[in-house]
């Protein structure tokens, strides 16, 4: 208790501290400005009962716009919320500053309140006239220009941005990362693998300026590029290899996936990408291609359930496709007005409802059938041929000739009525509406772009769109830094937290725009900058003045994603097998896992595993049973795949070192590994700094390769006593073991092996 | 007091925290183990304090969830009534246009039917309990009935997903983790939120992880799941070959290693990962040993019954739910499937009560001649009840019900509850509430409110949303509490 205490007493005066630095963080100067300082504190604590949402609204008072914060109040008309230029004759600066809990606000049974620096940053903006601004994230963007710095640092636009802000928090950016880590960083960012031994000589020995240019150009070039693209677009788009839901049968979207790489691949444009996943299936004369690029839409969860309502679960697919458009192209959190208008941001439930009714017109039912007659594809769908495969749709991975079906969009010809839906209620219809989406985004006139998908698409990519390429810039940018220029990548609205170098994400976006949305020139963008070129090392002087690392002085330290710590293992230990796409694989797995909480029915009951290659591909490719997902991809904080999701956390648990340390893949690899090194006609000594090489993908250090050294020795010692326990420890794994006659040696170089796996620097981007 | 470091502690972060205290090795594990949340880079780093918002009445939670709803009225809610209608239809004023499943929508009668099974009233609180629960019969002085809980959901899924998380679709973060997040964890080397699953043999639904999901939580806030085989926890299990003491070895150098990578870099993250792995090596030891069933005395195998001792029965994971709550594990959470009896109750529910009863009560037992009952809430629950009428064909021998959702029956005892009560009368049908209904969101509000926790005030904010198990509703229900 009384260390509790003492905790407390130190995170309170930290606290204070963090606010004197506030100051400086957020430039609270003698100008209050309202979406920099005043929005967050009224969204946060007052927006809930006096904004948006009229269904909620207290008193009949709105503060999210200026003309309801200075009207007459009802209840006493005398009186105004806001008074500009006087907080005492503003009802809201003597309610949130009153000392008797009868009047003030928020109420104490909120269970919110205000602290004194924020009341006063309240007063001063009433002060200051109480001026509105609408809200950043609906302003389309602009480029700004460059800020004035001095020249020595940038290496492209980004850095310009970057270093003012730097500086002017007192802070110099970081020296430029070791040749090594710099090189193991990037090839995880672009194409989630270490680098080759091949690479890592090639760069270390090009003293050219272009060098690193040329690195980027080769890594964004391989196959493997689009697959690490994949991955994040899978968490977005919900991807998984079976229905959900309590049975939780097979499904084959994996098609789908195939030409999600192929695309990332081929570099399609982003606007294409889009346009093609969204509404395919309305281009004209739509190719088979175009068709199967719409699953995206069909990702979600499907029920078959035996007696479920078939229209309650046929709205709540249109509700996920809805909800995943807003979060995943605008990251806006519609779902909030599934029931009600929306209470901080300015979506309205008709709204929703508006935007809904671009997916309600697919011909499909709630229940198809129960899992005893299983269906791997639900209508609408498509089936591919072999034929198709081996002329049109090269890239998808077809092992056997049975053709494939892949559910896909469709709009039946009949326009089904969508109603805003009383409270959520499935069975609940209020007003029929059409199409629409919110006005304070960007109004969609159908005039203009006309009714379906494809018109949304049309809006979506439209120039005056204000998130669209901002929002896809700042996951990219989240992707390599770990977090986004907007931290909350998922909700842009007024919730969301403010951008940290607004200049630098509008920027961005408009350049992205204007260079046809070309995804690897912003991929190599992003590399290209002195910014991501710099050392990870942090000072203590970096920790006190950013402890966050808001203005980027240092390379952020990451730890890699659940697929990438997989594929590490494979691609050092050379067990890698790099075929791409095809159905998805049932690696290693602790028995029983799926038998312990399935309800008995369809094929996906029991867990069986397979063999050979197939235990070697890459993460990606692992199966994703919904209701009992990887464990190690749950442990390492990998999406469960139930809703679309942007962002996945990163935290670093006790289980995550048992899955390191004891998971049969992590130690397969440490022994085979060990059995190539052996074989090798070199020393020892080579072949651990060798080990070291592959693993933390740079050459160890003298400390390093003693302490290594002499534990390999006691290590062999050990094994020496007790040959039989070598003989257990190696035994691991099913790729086919090498015939070696000194077993305590490869013991001993395999313990040796499996600590440099499980070393912090191997999982994290340095 | 505690609102106020609520407040103040929004504003430090994981690194800022480190940074700024640059803290010694060990207080950071202290740190992170006390208040698990600081610790993390999720978007809301408001900390779960390890202190409650008030007195609690119980610490610790032991959730028997019996998946598939067992049916309440063969079991704790008796209605003769339905005995003497047997094979007369539903009246329509009683049924008040309740939608109906698949399942049933095709039926073109609603005959009612009287459980086939005997009841009696037992103990002083006089308590009716069905002749398939001779043992639970023996501790109804020690229980709370709510007979009047009712939920929305009316298929299993949905229904599951409501009752464990608060929302019906998922993603949510579940009770455990709920309590994970705002106590924190009595023990040091086992994590807070534990999952035990065991088969029925009656028609079994499925689980699924995202019942004991973190949801938007830090993952350390996880259920973790304990499965029947010899290792119990996943990835437990040293490699073959490998002992402790080389185990120990290992971490040295390891710990070695990641020091000299902290002197570079000077990430605190570098130096949290090892005290992971520090954690990580006392779970491997404090696991099997607590999960070793095998020096339990004869008396106590006797109480839980012989299937104690066969790892992943419903028996066994009661004893073992009570050895990881009395070694201070915050929520102990069973599920035992097989109750979804649409037919055949007559042939299944006795052996989902065969196995399930006598450990139950055991487990009430056990705890209470520890002394330890009345610090632990234990629950017995489901996720909704089931029809007055018969599903599919009614025979003198047989029958089945339907899913249920306007009203069924669950239970407490210990922890803070008014032992020997019934809460909440459902009409003579067993098909509406007749007087004090509990919504699940005041069943989730009054869990927390006996651990101390203020059901408005547990909140977590994501995407812009506070969040809190009870969503939007929720009232605590004092009847229930002593």
């Amino acid at each position: 208790m009384r260390i509790l205490v003492g905790i407390f007493t130190c995170l309170l005066s930290l606290f204070l501290v963090g606010c004197q630095q506030g100051g400086s963080i957020t430039g609270i100067r003698d100008s209050v400005d309202y979406n920099l300082h005043i929005r967050p504190i009224l969204s946060d604590r007052c927006f809930k009962c006096h904004g948006p949402d009229a269904g909620q609204r207290k008193a009949n008072l709105r503060l999210d716009i200026r003309e309801g914060a200075l009207a007459a109040l009802k209840d006493n008309p005398a009186a105004h919320a806001i008074t500009p230029g006087d907080p005492d004759q503003s009802e809201v600066f003597l309610r949130i500053s009153s000392s008797d809990t009868s009047v003030l606000m928020p109420p104490p049974n909120s269970n919110l309140s205000l602290n004194a620096q924020e009341i006063s940053l309240i007063k001063k903006w009433i002060e200051q006239g109480a001026k509105y601004k609408p809200h950043w994230a609906f302003i389309p963007p602009k480029k700004h220009p460059l800020p004035e710095v001095d020249k020595s640092w940038p290496k492209n636009e980004i850095d310009y941005f970057i270093i003012e802000r730097i500086e002017a928090a007192g802070l110099q950016p970081n020296k430029p990362a070791d040749k090594e880590r710099l090189l193991k960083r990037v090839s995880f960012d672009l194409t989630g693998l270490p680098p080759t031994p091949d690479l890592q000589a090639r760069f270390l020995a090009d003293n050219s300026d272009n060098a690193y240019e040329k690195i980027v150009d080769e890594l964004l070039a391989q196959p493997q590029y689009g697959e690490k693209m994949a991955v994040h677009w899978m968490d977005v788009a919900r991807y998984a290899d079976s229905h959900g839901y309590q049975d939780d049968g097979l499904r084959t979207m994996w098609p789908w996936r195939d030409w999600v790489i192929h695309a990332f691949n081929q570099n399609y444009a982003y606007d294409k990408f889009v346009t093609w996943q969204l509404a395919g299936d309305l281009l004209p004369n739509p190719t088979k291609e175009q068709l199967l690029a719409t699953g995206f839409n069909r990702n979600h969860k499907i029920t078959q359930e035996g007696g479920v309502i078939d229209e309650e679960y046929r709205i709540e697919y249109v509700t996920d496709r809805t909800n995943t458009f807003a979060k995943a192209f605008l990251a806006l959190t519609f779902e909030c007005a599934h029931c009600h208008d929306h209470k901080y941001d300015p979506i309205s439930q008709k709204d929703y409802y508006q935007t809904f009714a671009f997916f309600n017109r697919v011909p499909e039912k709630g229940f198809f059938g129960d899992i005893q007659i299983a269906s791997l594809a639900d209508p609408p769908k498509i089936k591919i041929t072999s034929e198709e495969v081996d002329n049109i749709l090269t890239f998808i991975n077809k092992k056997d000739t049975t053709p494939v079906e892949v559910m896909v969009m469709k709009d039946s010809a009949w326009k089904r009525p969508t109603y805003i839906l009383v409270r959520g209620n499935y069975d609940a219809h209020g007003e029929v509406v059409d199409v629409g989406m919110p006005n304070a985004v960007f109004p969609f006139d159908s005039t203009v772009f006309g009714n379906n998908r494809l018109a949304l698409t049309k809006w979506l990519l439209h120039e005056k769109n204000p998130l669209t390429a901002r929002v896809f810039v700042n996951r990219m940018w989240q992707e390599l830094f770990g977090r986004g220029l907007v931290k909350t990548s998922g909700d842009f609205g007024m919730q969301g937290e403010l951008p940290t170098h607004p200049e630098l994400l509008d920027w961005l976006a408009v350049d992205f725009r204007e260079n046809g949305w070309n995804i690897k020139r912003l991929m190599k963008q992003l590399v290209m900058s002195a910014t991501y070129q710099q050392s990870s090392s942090v000072s203590k002087q970096q920790l006190e003045k950013d402890p966050d690392n808001i203005f980027l002085s240092r390379a952020p330290r990451i730890r890699l994603p659940a697929e990438s710590i997989r594929d590490l293992a494979l691609a050092s230990s050379g067990l890698l097998v790099k075929e791409i796409g095809g159905p998805s694989m049932k690696v290693y797995q602790p028995k029983g896992i799926w038998e312990s909480s399935t309800s008995g029915r369809g094929v996906l009951a029991r867990y069986v595993q397979d063999h050979g290659d197939k235990l070697y591909r890459r993460g990606l490719y692992s199966f994703i049973k919904r209701t009992v997902p990887p464990p190690g991809m749950l442990i390492m904080d990998g999406s469960n795949r139930d809703q679309c999701e942007v962002k996945r956390g990163l935290t670093n648990t006790p289980l995550q070192a048992l899955l390191l340390m004891n998971e049969p893949l992590m130690l397969e690899a440490s022994r085979v590994l060990a059995e190539r090194l052996i074989q090798e006609k070199s020393s020892t000594e080579e072949k651990i700094k060798k080990a070291f090489l592959l693993i933390v993908c740079r050459q160890s250090k003298k400390e390093e390769f003693d302490l290594l050294a002499s534990y390999y020795k006691s290590e062999k010692e050990k094994f020496q006593q007790s040959p039989n326990k070598a003989k257990s420890f190696i035994a691991i794994g099913e790729y086919p073991h090498e015939k070696i006659e000194d077993v305590v040696s490869l013991a001993a170089l395999m313990q040796v092996i499996q600590t440099i796996y499980n070393m912090d620097e191997t999982i994290t981007k340095t | 007091m505690s609102k106020e470091f609520m407040d103040h502690r929004k504003h430090v972060t994981r690194r800022y925290f480190m940074g700024k205290l640059s803290l010694g090795v060990g207080s950071v594990a202290l740190g992170s183990l006390l208040i698990p949340d600081l610790f993390s880079n999720s978007e809301s780093p408001v900390a779960s304090t390890g202190l409650p918002h008030f007195a609690p009445k119980a610490k610790r939670i032991i959730y028997l969830f019996q998946n598939g709803a067992p049916s309440q009225l063969e079991s704790f809610d008796y209605k003769p009534l339905l005995n003497k209608m047997t094979g007369q239809e539903l009246p329509a004023s009683i049924r008040m246009g309740q939608r109906l499943t698949g399942m049933t929508s095709g039926q073109s009668k609603f005959p009612l039917v009287g459980s086939y099974f005997k009841f009696n009233q037992h103990g002083n609180s006089g308590a009716w309990v069905s002749e398939m629960f001779p043992n639970i019969s023996k501790v109804v002085d020690d229980i709370c009935f709510i007979k009047t809980m009712h939920t929305e959901a009316i298929n299993h899924d949905p229904a599951l997903t409501f009752m464990q998380t608060g929302a019906q679709q998922g993603n949510r973060p579940s009770m455990g983790s709920w309590l994970s997040y705002g106590l924190g964890s009595e023990n040091k080397n086992l994590p807070a939120f534990c999952v035990l699953l065991s088969r029925g043999r009656g028609n079994g639904q499925g689980v699924y992880s995202k019942l004991w999901t973190n949801g938007f939580l830090d993952s350390v806030h996880q259920g973790v799941q304990f499965s029947s085989s010899e290792e119990r926890v996943l990835y437990l299990k040293d490699p073959e070959g490998r002992d402790r003491a080389d185990r120990r070895n290992m971490l040295d150098q390891l710990s070695k290693l990641n020091d000299l990578n902290y002197k570079e870099f000077g990430d605190p993250e570098i130096q949290a990962r090892v005290q992971q792995y520090e954690m990580a090596y006392r779970m491997q030891t404090a696991v099997p040993e607590l999960t070793d069933l095998s020096k339990e005395p004869d008396n106590i195998i006797k109480m839980y019954g012989s299937d104690c001792l066969v790892p992943g029965t419903y028996a066994a994971n009661c004893l073992l739910a009570r050895k990881l709550s009395e070694a201070g594990v915050r929520f102990v959470q069973l599920y035992h499937q097989g109750w979804d009896q649409h037919g055949n109750m007559v042939g299944e529910m006795p052996l989902q009560a065969q196995d399930t009863d006598r450990a139950t009560a055991a487990l009430i037992m056990d705890l209470k001649q520890r002394g330890l009952l009345d610090e632990t809430l234990v629950i017995w629950g489901t996720e909704f009840g089931r029809t007055n009428y018969c599903q599919g064909d009614l025979t003198i021998k047989n029958y089945g019900r339907d899913h249920h959702p306007r009203c069924f029956t669950m239970w407490m005892a210990g922890g803070g509850v008014k032992a020997g009560t019934t809460y909440g009368e459902t009409d003579e049908f067993g098909y509406n509430i007749a007087s004090n209904p509990v919504h699940v969101n005041d069943f989730h509000a009054t869990v927390l409110h006996l651990l101390g926790l203020n059901h408005e005030q547990l909140t977590f904010k994501h995407l812009g949303r506070r969040y809190r198990l009870t969503d939007v509703g929720g009232k605590v229900i004092s009847g229930l509490m002593a």
